[in-house]
């Protein structure tokens, strides 16, 4: 009789089970949607389908009837949703819009080379050009203007720069401070210095954004001397303050769970503590303090705010005390005036879906290799 | 093969030399007392058993020895502790040095992470042994002295945790001995190990007596029987007898003993 009383509580265990998968469902769903959408608005710009070519030879008006659908959707850069909303008459003052588009190209413009180009084919997306007026090939990000130049390795170098200056600052700083709180410290002291630092976390990076751009800026520029104020080595600082809370909590997480029988057989053999803490312990979090640094990374590198406000000119520099502007920031900035299906929205776009598969494959990376951290301290390997 | 036992140790029969000295100590946890009054003189290369139901403060005195209790917050100890003529509670006593002299294997074995040729070379690095022939070699001789040798000497650079369970706690004791302690404190060594392994650490320890003194916390009475010297048995914080093991386990002087070593109550 006990046995079936287990019957009753079963359809709601079954409905829980179904609702717990459904919801992780929904987050493997929703990370392929965003990633389609986003791509498939940079798709036109793989498959070639984008000119930005300032010099085009325009189709008269009148030559409307030559032209197949598909070639005339083509010519005025319609999705076949507008295409197919309009009447003739709509499609014919838009061919002549085209027209006078063309007719204004200013004198200087008409002769120049670079206004023949399609600037969003690859190699002028990737590789340096030497552009009219130019003394040597240059990568260039300037969207705007009559020739506008889309080479995005500024942007992928400014990303690396101001990401790489976070981490270099943040991880020190967090695994030492997860050492000193998870191994040396005193209970009363933990239980002060852990929430503090986790409360930076709290704070909006527009705060933080602020506070550099106004106080730390100023400050690192009488210390180290440099000549642009606002640069990748600022917001590369703050970014760490962003990240310091993340890589703090996960790496303080890790070095707590090492075992005590560690610790103790070190003591027991003549260890200092900082002796035990970082030639055991350290090694035995090894793998939690990696996953820390790089969720730390996932957050340097999606932060916006705090780039976008400490600096954002697109200098194609390797120095950090130049100004950088990193891919985050380039789309929060332009995506508001980049025109709807234009190329400006394609290569933005195309930046978006970059950055989520760099953030996939380093994940999967940074997987494979706390896989092997994990089995080579359990001795399987 | 160079001698385990360090220079100053004279050939004089077991226990003829007073190497640890305890009188009047006791250890509060905060309001609580863990130990009372205890004063316990043991000599140089003998074996010594603590017996005595769970919570009677046999470990905590062994941790006493090597100052392990030093890492809990609220202890205090009051008495002395001397260990070859110093106290080891002065303020002038470097702990380390102190550890290193006593070494310590505890109840759950735990090698470190690392390979089982690390796992013994570290205490060797710690007190700052340099030239790798040197360390290879104690490094081995330890091995053989914990009788693991045998087992491991094809995979020295494989991890230490794909060991078994009592080859795990021979390790620990060769990590233990390759620093050259003169004592070595061992808390239930063999309590989570099968009657086997149990077997194997036993005969390790009776033939570590040649070079070590040894203080082992046991809960099985067959255990202390075996191996020990001389027991000591402790009950809610105070230490009721002291004796040569033959005594305690054949003829205790108190009603308490007896009734523990015969199963009576504990």
């Amino acid at each position: 009789m006990g046995i079936r009383r287990g019957h009753q509580a079963r359809p709601v265990e079954w409905l829980a089970e179904k609702f717990i998968f459904l919801v992780s469902l929904t987050a493997i769903v929703m990370v392929f949607l965003i990633f389609l959408f986003v791509a498939r608005e940079a798709l036109p710009l793989f498959f070639g389908e984008t000119n930005t070519a300032l010099v085009q030879k325009p189709i008269p008006t009148a030559d409307i009837d030559k032209l197949t659908p598909a070639q005339l959707q083509k010519y005025l850069e319609l999705t076949p949703e507008q295409f197919a909303a309009m009447d003739k008459d709509t499609l014919k003052s838009l061919m002549d819009v085209k027209q006078e588009a063309q007719d204004e190209i200013p004198e200087e413009f008409r002769h120049d080379p670079d206004a023949n180009i399609n600037t969003t084919e690859w190699r002028y997306l990737l590789l340096p050009h030497q552009w009219n007026h130019y003394e040597k090939p240059e990568y260039i990000w300037q969207p705007v203007g009559q020739i506008q130049k889309y080479n995005i390795i500024p942007l992928l170098v400014g990303t690396l720069k101001t990401t790489l200056i976070g981490l270099l600052f943040a991880v020190p700083l967090s695994v030492g401070a997860a050492i000193y709180v998870s191994q040396m410290a005193r209970p009363k002291m933990r239980e002060i210095i852990k929430p503090t630092i986790e409360l930076l976390s709290g704070i909006p990076s527009v705060v933080v954004g602020f506070f550099a751009l106004l106080v730390m800026a100023t400050v690192l520029q009488k210390i180290f001397g440099y000549q642009t104020r606002l640069n990748a080595f600022v917001a590369g600082i703050a970014l760490g303050f962003a990240v310091i809370p993340v890589i703090f909590s996960i790496a303080e997480d890790a070095l707590t769970s090492v075992p005590r029988a560690y610790t103790q057989a070190a003591l027991a053999l003549g260890a200092s503590r900082w002796q035990t803490a970082w030639q055991i312990v350290l090694p035995a979090a090894l793998p939690g303090v990696f996953a820390a640094s790089v969720l730390g990374f996932g957050r340097a590198i999606g932060e916006t705010m705090i780039v976008l406000m400490v600096c954002s000119a697109s200098v194609m520099s390797w120095s950090i005390f130049d100004s950088a502007r990193s891919i985050t920031t380039t789309i929060a900035a332009e995506m508001a005036e980049a025109v709807s299906g234009g190329p400006h929205y394609r290569v933005l776009f195309m930046l978006g879906s970059l950055l989520f598969a760099a953030t996939f494959v380093s994940n999967m990376i940074a997987g494979a290799v706390i896989q092997r951290f994990k089995l080579k301290l359990e001795g399987k390997r | 093969m160079p001698k385990l036992n360090p220079p100053e140790a004279k050939t004089n029969s077991p226990g003829s030399n007073t190497l640890i000295q305890i009188e009047s100590l006791s250890l509060h946890y905060g309001e609580s007392k863990a130990l009372k009054n205890i004063s316990l003189t043991l000599g140089e290369k003998v074996v010594t058993a603590f017996i005595g139901p769970s919570g009677c403060g046999k470990s905590t005195l062994l941790r006493c020895l090597n100052r392990m209790n030093d890492l809990i917050d609220n202890v205090r100890i009051e008495g002395s502790c001397k260990i070859g003529g110093h106290d080891i509670y002065s303020p002038d006593v470097d702990v380390i040095e102190l550890r290193k002299r006593v070494g310590m294997v505890f109840q759950k074995s735990n090698p470190f992470p690392k390979s089982i040729y690390e796992n013994v070379a570290y205490g060797l690095h710690l007190h700052g042994s340099k030239s790798k022939p040197e360390i290879a070699a104690v490094v081995e001789q330890s091995l053989r002295s914990a009788a693991l040798w045998d087992e491991v000497k094809d995979r020295l650079h494989a991890s230490a945790l794909g060991l078994s369970g009592g080859q795990q706690q021979r390790l620990c004791i060769a990590r233990a001995i390759a620093i050259k302690p003169e004592i070595i404190l061992m808390d239930e060594p063999a309590s989570a190990l099968d009657p086997l392994a149990t077997a194997r650490i036993e005969e390790l320890i009776l033939e570590l007596k040649k070079d070590f003194t040894i203080v082992i916390v046991t809960h099985n009475m067959q255990q202390a029987a075996r191996i020990s010297d001389q027991t000591a048995f402790f009950y809610i914080g105070e230490l009721i007898e002291f004796d040569s093991t033959a005594k305690i386990f054949t003829n205790p002087a108190k009603k308490q003993t007896e009734d523990y070593v015969t199963g009576r109550f504990g």
